[in-house]
């Protein structure tokens, strides 16, 4: 597969922002053809990581959440890599983050971002560092219609 | 401010457009003040009218569930997209909750 196209986007830390940035990765990834419930999920996943920057990487505080999207392609497939980074405070205990349910957060959060974006995602990858921050890498294959 | 109807004692609240993070606080909030006001001893979420929703909607729905529960009340989801079905189950709302087709 070569690389086809990329993009990158910054902005703050608002919650306001969530809509935007899936919005925007959605009709980055719409060049790869994809059908509506493959649009659907990486609106999802882009939701969920764009969240957690917001809500557990700066919390109270404030900062830029970056994005970049690569897309490539051959003759039978696209792909789409998308990344999410922060430089907020970082996740004590990976291996805790990635169990279903499980959260910091306040009630009004379910514990099923990282969840969702492994079953959304062909692969999945969080590396973080604290007092730096959170990258969550994500892949997703999307098979050439004919 | 979220449409809904009353019925007997079935309060049935009709959610609209993208429930993400930022939108999640005040659908919540608006179904909580209906919950209150009517008393229902059955609540219906209409997702009919969503166009999207993350794992947010997963705790919009919960927080409601215990609410109704904590005063013996049932609660049910009608008209759910496909896209929005497949998040509930990954939390495995539907072992919770009723999911109707219709309202």
């Amino acid at each position: 597969m070569y690389l086809s196209n990329e993009m990158a986007l910054s902005f703050p830390a608002k919650s306001a922002n969530e809509g935007f940035a899936r919005v925007s990765v959605a009709a980055f990834a719409a060049q790869l053809d994809p059908t509506v419930e493959e649009l659907a999920e990486i609106k999802t996943v882009v939701s969920e990581a764009v969240t957690n920057a917001i809500v557990h990487g700066y919390k109270e505080t404030t900062g830029i959440v970056h994005i970049k999207a690569k897309l490539y392609s051959d003759s039978f497939a696209g792909k789409i890599v998308i990344t999410v980074r922060d430089s907020g405070e970082g996740i004590k205990d990976i291996k805790q983050a990635l169990e279903p349910c499980f959260t910091t957060g306040a009630d009004d959060r379910a514990g099923m971002g990282f969840t969702i974006m492994q079953s959304f995602t062909d692969k999945f990858r969080v590396t973080s560092s604290l007092g730096k921050g959170t990258t969550v890498l994500m892949e997703k294959t999307i098979v050439r219609r004919s | 401010m979220a449409a809904y109807t009353v019925n007997n004692d079935v309060l049935t609240v009709q959610f609209k457009g993208e429930i993400d993070h930022h939108s999640a606080g005040r659908m919540a909030k608006e179904a909580d003040e209906l919950i209150t006001k009517y008393e229902p001893s059955l609540l219906i979420l209409d997702f009919g009218g969503v166009t999207f929703s993350d794992s947010s909607g997963i705790a919009v729905v919960l927080g409601r569930y215990k609410k109704m529960t904590a005063k013996g009340g049932q609660t049910e989801l009608a008209s759910v997209p496909k896209s929005i079905k497949r998040i509930f189950s990954l939390a495995a709302l539907d072992k919770l909750v009723k999911i109707r087709e219709n309202v």
